[in-house]
């Protein structure tokens, strides 16, 4: 009986597919670029450099002192584009972690109470759903000015209905019928039934949903910031400087194509690597 | 010998609403049912799907609270869930499934999962944890390798094993079986019924053991209560109803158990449909099969009424001196 005793079935591995290692490289460089951005950038991102101004990149005629080129007032667009990519993971990281809390908290609380919970927690979904969020975000920030904190928490109301949806479904499911009733009539506490059995059964649709949801954000950080609304100069982040930029769109088209190509492909990978994921976490598919 | 468990008249009737302006209308899933568990023996509750069974062990398990009448442990009213005690009494009594996959986590191992009664209610150290974790394996025939599997690398039987150790986890007075064998085929049903007769042997556990298979009920049990509609209209002694059931449902029922050899009893097919819950016949609930039905069974609910060899029948035919031709 040597099929018994090894001590782990032999897993099917299936290669990871190309595209999808490109985008986790392309996430991981990201992330990088994001943790060490003070140490990465050439320059200050307000530093001038007056002589220099509108140079474009290397290939296009630019020098070794701009790799990317320099804006209008001579700024470094490789220095402010790491800041930027560091000031926009930082809001899409933090919002995406705040609405999959919020809304798997939520989700959770309406599955266990049901009764009037359960419809207060559906009416705000049903409200979030269908209130366009960029006047609800448009709304906050006139009220109440910008801040950074304020500004991630907002975008954390970005898409946590989706994740109250997601996680109140499953648990109905699984308080219904299956493990967690049964560990239910065994005595558990609710803290144990949602912590130590639904949210790691669930955990694979809600990652999905997270990585859905991320996209989202970094586009709607960088739509606000266009419309001047998101992080205020002299901060920088993608959306600001493709904001700040299009002014220079025929003159100097680099100060915005640099940023804009970087939001691409961020979405573009996390969107692949979700889709990914969703295969691989599902265990009817293994 | 004092009952451990013992229903009294408990009913459970769900309202059920069809459409948004409908009617409301109440569907009593369990009626004036009267039983009693006593410790280390075994009830069987038998029926066809929709009679009741489940609710029934969810009543005495205290995962439903009686709209009237009352369910009572150790002499003592069941606290309603939600309740200080309620989490506390669990320990005493555990459910066994049908479906033993869907009843285990997928994501822990057998041995986490048969841990976990411990963990919740806090009994033994680690080290002690985990020694009643292997005797328990050993006690429903698992092996020790088996503990670091996840549910989907056992089979059917062997999951309903883990499940059986996990209920048995905390040393229970009482298990509720409910259709514990119906998943699996009939060569495990048959090790997992006499794994649980040696069970109950050695710890003089209580069980009520509900099912729709009354081979397996009369095997196992040492009492037993046919259930129709909500309503226990049959119970007492499996031999004394097997051998000369008198309720007409139970004579339907006993005739349909295949036998080997030549058929030496009519079978007895029940007409019509099986009924509906929602809308329940006036008078006796049975009437529209029953083959024996009288004007008296259309008009009035025969009550229970326990006969001189101790078991207890709701038909008016039993109450009618000429029951012994029928």
């Amino acid at each position: 009986m040597s099929s018994t005793t090894a001590a782990a079935p032999p897993r099917l591995r299936r290669a990871i597919p190309l595209a999808v290692l490109v985008a986790i490289g392309w996430i991981a460089a990201l992330l990088a670029i994001a943790l060490f951005a003070e140490y990465l950038r050439p320059y200050g991102i307000t530093q001038m450099d007056l002589r220099a101004r509108l140079t474009p990149p290397i290939g296009f005629g630019g020098a070794w002192a701009h790799p990317l080129g320099s804006d209008e007032l001579g700024r470094d667009v490789l220095s402010r584009l790491i800041v930027s990519i560091r000031i926009s993971v930082t809001i899409a990281f933090g919002a995406t972690v705040i609405a999959a809390v919020l809304g798997t908290s939520l989700g959770f609380l309406a599955a266990h109470f049901r009764g009037w919970v359960e419809q207060a927690v559906l009416m705000l979904i049903d409200f979030q759903a269908s209130m366009p969020f960029l006047i609800i975000a448009l709304a906050v920030l006139a009220f109440f000015g910008n801040s950074l904190p304020l500004f991630v928490g907002l975008m954390g109301f970005y898409g946590w209905e989706r994740h109250a949806r997601i996680a109140r479904g499953l648990a109905i499911a699984a308080n219904a019928q299956g493990y967690a009733a049964a560990v239910r009539q065994l005595g558990a506490t609710p803290l144990r039934i949602y912590l130590r059995h639904v949210l790691p059964n669930i955990a694979a649709t809600l990652i999905v949903a997270a990585t859905l949801s991320f996209p989202e954000v970094v586009l709607l950080e960088s739509g606000l910031s266009f419309l001047g609304l998101g992080v205020q100069p002299p901060m920088t982040s993608l959306g600001n400087m493709v904001g700040y930029g299009r002014e220079y769109l025929t003159r100097a088209p680099w100060i915005l194509l640099c940023p804009s190509i970087t939001i691409v492909l961020t979405t573009l990978s996390v969107s692949l690597v979700g889709d990914w994921l969703r295969d691989r976490l599902d265990p009817t598919l293994q | 010998m004092m009952p451990l468990l013992t229903l009294e008249a408990a009913s459970r009737t769900y309202r059920t609403r069809h459409g948004l302006f409908g009617k409301p209308s109440d569907v009593r899933a369990v009626d004036r049912v009267s039983l009693e568990v006593a410790p280390g023996r075994t009830l069987g509750i038998v029926g066809e799907s929709g009679c009741g069974k489940s609710t029934t062990g969810r009543l005495a398990l205290g995962l439903e609270t009686p709209d009237a009448g009352s369910v009572r442990f150790r002499n003592t009213a069941m606290p309603p869930q939600g309740s200080a005690e309620w989490p506390a009494l669990r320990r005493h009594m555990q459910l066994v499934f049908q479906d033993p996959l869907g009843a285990m986590d997928r994501r822990l191992t057998i041995a986490a999962q048969i841990a976990e009664p411990l963990h919740i209610h806090n009994i033994g150290s680690p080290a002690e944890r985990a020694e009643r974790v292997a005797a328990l394996l050993r006690d429903v025939g698992l092996r020790p390798d088996q503990a670091a599997r996840h549910p989907h690398e056992l089979s059917g039987g062997q999951r309903q094993r883990a499940v059986l150790a996990r209920a048995l986890a905390t040393d229970p007075a009482l298990l509720v079986c409910d259709e514990p064998i119906s998943a699996l085929d009939v060569s495990i049903q048959a090790q997992i019924v006499n794994m649980l007769a040696d069970l109950q042997a050695a710890r003089g556990i209580a069980i009520l053991f509900i099912s729709h298979d009354l081979k397996v009920i009369r095997q196992i049990s040492h009492d037993i209560a046919v259930m129709y509609l909500g309503r226990v209209v049959e119970r007492g002694d499996p031999d004394t109803i097997f051998a000369a059931p008198i309720h007409p449902y139970t004579k339907a029922l006993v005739s349909a158990v295949p036998t080997p050899g030549p058929r030496r009893r009519e079978r007895i097919v029940l007409t019509g449909e099986p009924p509906n819950p929602a809308d329940r016949p006036t008078g006796c609930a049975f009437h529209p099969r029953c083959p024996a039905a009288m004007a008296l069974c259309r008009a009035e609910d025969p009550p229970a009424v326990t006969l001189p060899d101790g078991r207890e029948v709701a038909c008016h035919l039993a109450l009618t001196p000429d029951r012994i031709a029928a």
